[in-house]
C-alpha cells in the first residue's frame, strides 16, 4: 500500500455543530498518525454531521464554528475534492458501473501514470485481501464480505491524509463483522494516517483501541 | 459558519434557477408581448403603427365567435374536471392493491402517444364508417350504409373531450405517481378503515388534499391545454363554427398577412379565456374544499363505494383500450383494398398506400426525427447543467417556473414569437423552430430528470470527492453514468414531446417546415382516410421506438454489470 508521504496529525479545533438553535456536540481534538478516534454516540447525536464536516459535504442546514486542521494546513475551507478525507460508510458503495478493478483504478491518485502501473497497483491492492483475481468481475457479484475490502482497498490506494470510518460494520453479520474489524483498523493504522470513527456500538470502539469520545447525551434529553 | 464549509458540488448555488429563469422566462414573456402589440394595430414590419382597437372590433363581428369561446372552455374544463376525477377516484379506489400496477403498466405507454395520433385513433372508432359501427353493424343497428351522424366532429364537442380525456388521464397519473410516496398512503388507510370509512371516502378525508396541492400545477397545465388546444380540436372538435383555438390557428396561417392582425386579437382573447377558465378552476376549488369539508364533518363512510371503483377502473383502462384499438384500426385502413359498410374486415390487404406514402413521407420524417433528437439531446444537456449548478436536484420553488411554458396558452406566445420573427425578418427555419420546440421539450426532461436526480445516493459523489476527483469529474465519471438510465428516459420524453408538436411547428416554421405531425393534422380536414392512416401510424410510433432504443441502450451498454441493468 502507498504510505503517505508525510503523515501528520488531524486537529478539529474547537468544532461546534448545531443545527437550528440546538447544539448538537462540540469537540476539540487532536489525532496523531495512525491513532483512532472513536467518536460514541446515538443517532441523531451530530456525530455523522461531524463526519460530514471533516470530509467537506456538510449540509448548509448546520451551523459549524470552529477549523479542521491536517498538520498545519487549515482544511475548513477547502472543497472535498481537495482534502483526501478517506471516507467508508455504512455500505461499500462500490461504483456499479465499474469493475471491481475499475473502482480501485479510479482511486489511485492522477499523479500515477501508465495504464500498466495503475492496473498492476489495483491487482496489488486485490490480493492483500484476498480477492486476487477479482479484477474484472461485477461488484454486484460480490459477497458483502468482499465488498467492504474492496471498499477498503479503494479508500486506501488513494493514499488519503486521514481517514473517516462512518459506521463501516453496521451493517455486516457479527462473523463477518470481527473479521473486517480487524482488518480494517490493522490496514488503517498501518496506512499511518489518523483516523475517526463514529460508532454507535462499543465493541467497535474497544476494537479501535484509542480514545472514545461520548457524543449526544444531551441532545437526546 | 454553514458557508465555511462550501463544496462547489454539492453546496446550492442559485444560479441555476436564475438561468431557467433566461431561458423559459424571456421567450414566453416576449411572445406574449408580440401577441399583444400586434392586437391593438401596433405592429410595423406590415404597417401597422397606430394603436386602434378595430382589430378587437373585427373579432368581435366574426360569425360565431361566442360559441366559439364558450366551447373551447367548457370542452377543457370538462376534459379536466373528468381526467382529474377518474383518475383521483381510481387512486383513492386501488392505490397498493394488484389491480393498480396491472392498470398502471396499461396506461403508462398512453402518454407516449402523441395527441394527433390519438385524436385519430379515436375518430377512426367512432366514425359513423368507423369501426365500432361496422362491428356491431348491420346485426344490431341494421344500418347497411353509414349513418349520417355528425361524428367525430360533433358540435358539443363530445368526441374532442373524450379524446383529450384519453391523453390526459395517463398525464395525471403519473404524475400523480410521482406525488404519491409522499403521502402516508397505507398508514391513512389503514386508520380510516378502522374508523369504518370506504376505500374512496376515506382516501378523499385524509389524503386528498395534501395529494392535490401537489399536481395543481399539472392540473392547471392540463387546464390550459385542454381550453387552448389546436390539433386534436382540428381533428376531433366542432366545426363551423371551430373552438377559438383553432380559428386563430387558421387566421394565423393565412396567406393574407392583414390577417395576423386578426390572429393576434383572438390570440390576446383566448389569453382571456384561459384566465376565465382558471378563475372558474378556483372556484370549483373552492366548492371541492366545501364539499369535502362537509362530508369530513358529517362523517360520510361511503362504506358500498365498489360500483365508484370499478367505473373508475373500467374509464382508466378504456381510455388504453380506446387508443390501441384505435390504433389497430388506423393500421387496418392503411393496408385495407376495397372495404364497404358495414363489413367489419376490408376484403383485401394491400401494401398500395404504404408504398405510395413512403416516399412523400421521407422528408417530414427525417425533419421530424431530426428536430426531436437535437431538442432532446440539447435539452438533456440544458437540464443536466442547470441540475449541477443547482446541487440539490432542482426541489426549490422556483422550479415551478418549469410550468411556465405549460400554463401559458401556447398559441398565445408562439404566435408572438412568430410575430417578433416576422417584424426582425427572421427566415423560419430549422434553427428557429428547433428553439422552439426546445421551450416545450425543457420542461418535461427536466422533470423526468430532476426526481432521479435527487434520489441518486449523495454517498457515491462523496467517496469520489474523497478520492480527489472534482465535480466535474464527479458529474462525468460517476453522476452520469449511474444515472445512464433515467438520461435516456428524460431523452425519450423529450424526444416524444417534440414529435408531438404542432402548433408550435406550424406556426414558427410557418409552413416551410413540416414534420409529419403537421402533414397529418393537415391531412384530417378532408383528406384520404388511408393516408391519414399510414401518417398517424408513423407518428404513433416513433416515441414507441425511441423508448424500444431507451430500454435496450443499457442492455447493450451495461452487459457485465448487473446493477445498471435494473
Amino acid at each position: 500500500m502507498q504510505a503517505v508521504d508525510d503523515p501528520m496529525p488531524l486537529m478539529l479545533a474547537d468544532v461546534t455543530i448545531g443545527l437550528a438553535e440546538r447544539t448538537l456536540l462540540s469537540v476539540s481534538a487532536t489525532v496523531m498518525p495512525g491513532e483512532v478516534l472513536t467518536l460514541m454516540g446515538p443517532s441523531g447525536s451530530g456525530k455523522s454531521t461531524l463526519l460530514a464536516f471533516a470530509g467537506g459535504f456538510l449540509d448548509p442546514a448546520f451551523r459549524v464554528t470552529g477549523r479542521i486542521l491536517i498538520g498545519d494546513r487549515d482544511l475548513t475551507d477547502v472543497p472535498a475534492n481537495e482534502r483526501r478525507a478517506g471516507i467508508l460508510f455504512q455500505d461499500p458503495l462500490l461504483f456499479p458501473h465499474l469493475s471491481v478493478g475499475g473502482n480501485i483504478v479510479f482511486a489511485i491518485p492522477q499523479a500515477v501514470k501508465g495504464h500498466r502501473m495503475r492496473r498492476q497497483i489495483a491487482e496489488q491492492a486485490l490480493e492483500q485481501v484476498g480477492l486476487a483475481g477479482f479484477f474484472n468481475r461485477d461488484p454486484e457479484t460480490l459477497s458483502g464480505g468482499q465488498k467492504a475490502r474492496v471498499a477498503l482497498q479503494r479508500t486506501l490506494v488513494s493514499a488519503p491524509h486521514y481517514l473517516l470510518l462512518d459506521e463501516p460494520f453496521s451493517k455486516l453479520d457479527a462473523a463477518l463483522r470481527q473479521q473486517t474489524r480487524a482488518l480494517v483498523f490493522s490496514k488503517a493504522k498501518a496506512a499511518g494516517v489518523p483516523i475517526i470513527l463514529v460508532t454507535h456500538d462499543g465493541a467497535d470502539a474497544e476494537a479501535a483501541g484509542g480514545r472514545v469520545i461520548e457524543v449526544g447525551s444531551e441532545a437526546e434529553t | 459558519m454553514g458557508q465555511r464549509t462550501k463544496d462547489r458540488g454539492i453546496t446550492y448555488s442559485p444560479s441555476g434557477n436564475g438561468l431557467l429563469v433566461i431561458i423559459l422566462g424571456l421567450p414566453v414573456l416576449a411572445g406574449v408581448a408580440g401577441t399583444i402589440l400586434p392586437a391593438f394595430g401596433y405592429l410595423p414590419a406590415l404597417g401597422g403603427l397606430h394603436p386602434t382597437t378595430a382589430h378587437l372590433a373585427e373579432l368581435a363581428g366574426q360569425p360565431h365567435i361566442l360559441r366559439s369561446v364558450l366551447v373551447a372552455l367548457a370542452a377543457g374544463l370538462i376534459t379536466t374536471f373528468a381526467a382529474l376525477a377518474i383518475v383521483g377516484t381510481f387512486i383513492a379506489g386501488f392505490a397498493g392493491m394488484p389491480v393498480f400496477a396491472r392498470v398502471h403498466h396499461l396506461v403508462s405507454p398512453l402518454l407516449a402517444v402523441p395527441h394527433a395520433a390519438a385524436a385519430f385513433a379515436l375518430a377512426f372508432l367512432i366514425a359513423p364508417s368507423g369501426l365500432l359501427l361496422r362491428l356491431i353493424s348491420p346485426e344490431l343497428t341494421g344500418f347497411t350504409r353509414p349513418p349520417d351522424w355528425l361524428l367525430p366532429n360533433d358540435p358539443f364537442a363530445l368526441s374532442m373531450i373524450a379524446g383529450l380525456v384519453t391523453k390526459e388521464v395517463p398525464f395525471l397519473f403519473l404524475v400523480t405517481l410521482a406525488a404519491l410516496p409522499q403521502i402516508p398512503l397505507r398508514r391513512a388507510g389503514q386508520m380510516t378503515a378502522a374508523l369504518g370509512y370506504g376505500r374512496v371516502s376515506g382516501f378523499l378525508i385524509s389524503l386528498w388534499p395534501t395529494l392535490y396541492s401537489q399536481i395543481r400545477l399539472p392540473v392547471f397545465a392540463v387546464l390550459v391545454y385542454s381550453v387552448s388546444v389546436v390539433d386534436v380540436a382540428m381533428i376531433l372538435g366542432p366545426q363551423l363554427p371551430a373552438t377559438l383555438p383553432v380559428r386563430i390557428a387558421h387566421w394565423a396561417a393565412d396567406h393574407d398577412l392583414k390577417m395576423r392582425f386578426l390572429a393576434s386579437a383572438g390570440a390576446l382573447l383566448q389569453l382571456f379565456v384561459v384566465f376565465a377558465a382558471i378563475g372558474i378552476w378556483l372556484a370549483l376549488e373552492r366548492i371541492g374544499k366545501f364539499g369535502l369539508t362537509f362530508m369530513t364533518l358529517a362523517g360520510t363512510r361511503l362504506r358500498k363505494d365498489q360500483l365508484l371503483r370499478a367505473t373508475s377502473g373500467l374509464a382508466m383502462a378504456g381510455c388504453a383500450v380506446i387508443i390501441f384499438s384505435g390504433l389497430g384500426a388506423l393500421f387496418i385502413w392503411s393496408v385495407a383494398g376495397l372495404w364497404p359498410f358495414p363489413k367489419a374486415l376490408p376484403g383485401a390487404i394491400t401494401a398500395k398506400i404504404w408504398l405510395r406514402v413512403l416516399p412523400q413521407i421521407t422528408e417530414p420524417l427525417l425533419t421530424t426525427v431530426g428536430l426531436a433528437l437535437s431538442a432532446s439531446a440539447l435539452a438533456l444537456v440544458i437540464a443536466v447543467s442547470l441540475l449541477h449548478r443547482d446541487g440539490r436536484g432542482g426541489n426549490g420553488a422556483t422550479y415551478k417556473l418549469l410550468y411556465l411554458p405549460l400554463i401559458v396558452p401556447e398559441i398565445s406566445f408562439v404566435f408572438g414569437l412568430q410575430i417578433l420573427a416576422i417584424s426582425i425578418g427572421f427566415t423560419p427555419a430549422f434553427s428557429s423552430v428547433l428553439a422552439v420546440h426546445l421551450l416545450f421539450v425543457l420542461p418535461y426532461v427536466l422533470l423526468s430528470l430532476s426526481a432521479p436526480w435527487r434520489e441518486l445516493d449523495p454517498r457515491f459523489e462523496r467517496i469520489a470527492a474523497g478520492l480527489g476527483k472534482s465535480p466535474l469529474r464527479v458529474l462525468l465519471t460517476i453522476r452520469l453514468p449511474l444515472l445512464f438510465r433515467a438520461c435516456l428516459t428524460a431523452l425519450t420524453v423529450g424526444f416524444s414531446v417534440s414529435v408531438s408538436l404542432y402548433l408550435p411547428t406550424v406556426l414558427v416554421g410557418a409552413g416551410r417546415l413540416s414534420t409529419v405531425t403537421t402533414e397529418a393534422v393537415a391531412l384530417s380536414a378532408g383528406g384520404d382516410r388511408r393516408v391519414i392512416g399510414v401518417y398517424a401510424l408513423v407518428q404513433a410510433a416513433l416515441p414507441f421506438l425511441a423508448f424500444l432504443v431507451a430500454s435496450l441502450g443499457p442492455q447493450l451498454l451495461f452487459r457485465s454489470r448487473r446493477a445498471m441493468r435494473m
